[in-house]
């Protein structure tokens, strides 16, 4: 038995109870950072050396921008065999106000991607039959 | 905030190309180049500034050593400057800031490298606390992705085409036609660069920029030596901006994976790439209005654009009109990439800005043969390093 995979990184994510990315928040000034892996607050006007505490961001948001790959990104990015065209979106959580990139999901259909399509979170090996999970963006009516 | 000036009194290069050499051999003919412009000895020279390569081993990060030993030990002093795409910027910085606070008077510049074939990539190794290897990990975001993303957003935004875009590499492949040091010297046609191949869409092969290898060098010294030196009216370094974002960061940047939140502090009055610009234009204590020329970092054609409406000479969606009317053309009002840009050269990292400037320097000597911008007197370079490092430099004579 293959192992089950594992998240390619700790605590960027979770699945429970439903998939979502986890950010920093300053209990200061309420600044909310994503990745979560921060050394302090990263407003340079918030004076607060509190601990940043952990919470979980929007599972939804908008398609700010978006490329289709047609070729193979090099090591360390994973790739499948044969190759397949794989598109990246940057999508703005609208309450958070930040935009977070990421894999646009399997099968997700890329000719009709367009600016502003409302995207949710999943979570999915990198690529099928990777043994690491990442985050990716679904489109919501596909 | 108008500082002290600097005067450049040698520019030299060895020419963009893909050679497969050893990137030490470039950046030694690039500073002999720029010492004999300046009629000066290597043993003149008090301090090297090396821009620094990532992709050469131990040598490349020492970038200033290894030009000082592969010259002869002189005893100058010598630091290495890294900044991705902003390591020449940086380097001209370190060397400015030296001659300017008399501790030096001459000062030899220098950025070359050798690169590999394809996408750059991140260093070798498993490391999950590096954003540069995490991009690419986990979201196979390579630096035509994130050209891709900005150039869509400017379809979104203004309506622009892949065709208006061709037109900035049809440009610069015409102005790159007569320059020696560029590596492509052919025009381009359009309809050559919709038939490319997509690579990150919107973006296609010949709207994208290559790996090159090169090397640029700079001599800078005081003013009161290049009086001494007996030259009365030497191009000066006017302006170096090096520049960080100011929080929140609202555009998603090399090498991050998301952007500030800008929910609890509003995004600044100038975003970064603007504010890169304006620190130069207000420290050289000048306008946009005043530039004769720009030479601007088109690692995609779509992102020349960016520049135009980053420096101010246009407005916020304006550049593809600014652009068809030929304003940016050899023989336009303010000709952008005289030299062909990097549509022509392809990218050196720790050499390009270099190169910038070395452009600058003599289109304003009026020694930019075929390519001759009239009248230069006011030349601005401008590129942005990943990790958040601006880089500006005005050139005044």
């Amino acid at each position: 038995m293959p192992e089950a995979p594992v998240p390619a990184v700790d605590g960027w994510f979770d699945t429970e109870p439903e998939p979502h990315l986890i950010g920093a928040r300053c209990p200061s000034c309420g600044t909310v950072a994503f990745p979560p892996e921060i050394f302090g607050c990263p407003n340079p006007r918030c004076e607060s050396f509190d601990d940043l505490e952990r919470v979980p961001l929007s599972r939804r948001g908008r398609v700010w921008s978006f490329s289709v790959n047609h070729f193979a990104a090099p090591p360390p990015a994973l790739s499948p065999e044969p190759f397949e065209p794989y598109a990246v979106a940057g999508v703005e959580l609208a309450e958070e106000r930040i935009v977070v990139l990421g894999r646009v999901a399997e099968g997700a259909a890329l000719d009709g991607l367009k600016v502003g399509d409302e995207m949710e979170i999943i979570i999915e090996p990198i690529i099928p039959g990777a043994d690491e999970l990442v985050w990716k963006w679904k489109p919501v009516n596909a | 905030m108008t500082g002290g000036r600097v005067a450049v009194l040698g520019s030299g290069m060895h020419p963009w190309g893909k050679w497969g050499k050893n990137f030490v051999s470039y950046g030694v003919v690039a500073a002999r180049e720029a010492l004999r412009d300046a009629g000066m000895a290597w043993t003149d020279v008090q301090f090297v500034a090396g821009g620094e390569t990532v992709r050469n081993g131990y040598p490349g990060y020492v970038a200033g050593s290894t030009f000082a030993q592969a010259l002869g030990w002189s005893g100058a002093r010598i630091a290495t400057n890294y900044a991705a795409c902003a390591s020449g910027a940086q380097a001209i910085d370190a060397a400015r800031a030296r001659i300017l606070a008399g501790l030096c008077d001459v000062a030899l510049v220098i950025g070359s490298d050798t690169t590999p074939k394809g996408f750059l990539a991140p260093s070798g190794g498993e490391r999950r606390t590096d954003a540069d290897w995490l991009r690419f990990r986990l979201v196979g975001a390579t630096n035509p992705t994130y050209f891709a993303l900005y150039a869509r957003r400017r379809m979104e935004l203004y309506g622009e085409t892949e065709a208006d875009w061709a037109q900035v590499k049809v440009k610069n492949a015409r102005h790159g036609l007569n320059n020696p040091n560029a590596r492509y010297r052919k025009e381009v046609a359009v309809e050559d660069v919709l038939r490319s191949q997509m690579v990150s869409d919107p973006l296609r092969l010949l709207q994208i920029c290559t790996t090159s290898d090169g090397a640029a060098a700079l001599v800078l010294t005081s003013m009161e030596y290049a009086k001494r030196h007996g030259v009365a009216d030497p191009v000066t370094v006017a302006a170096v901006s090096t520049v960080t974002p100011t929080f929140p960061q609202t555009v998603v940047e090399m090498p991050y994976l998301a952007t500030d939140s800008a929910a609890t502090v509003a995004p600044p009055e100038r975003l970064f790439r603007d504010a890169i610009a304006h620190a130069a234009l207000e420290e050289a204590g000048i306008g946009p209005e005043d530039l004769s020329l720009a030479e601007v970092y088109d690692l995609s054609t779509a992102l020349e654009l960016d520049w135009y409406e980053n420096i101010g000479l246009c407005k916020e969606g304006e550049a593809v009109k600014l652009l068809h009317d030929g304003d940016t053309s050899l023989g336009g009002r303010v000709p952008v990439n005289p030299s062909g840009g990097l549509a022509c050269f392809g990218e050196a990292v720790p050499a390009q800005a270099i190169a910038q400037v070395c452009e600058v320097t003599w289109q304003l000597r009026g020694q930019a043969e075929g390519r001759q911008v009239e009248n230069a007197t006011v030349g601005l370079t401008i590129n942005q390093g990943l990790f958040g490092h601006g880089s500006s430099v005005i050139c005044v004579r």
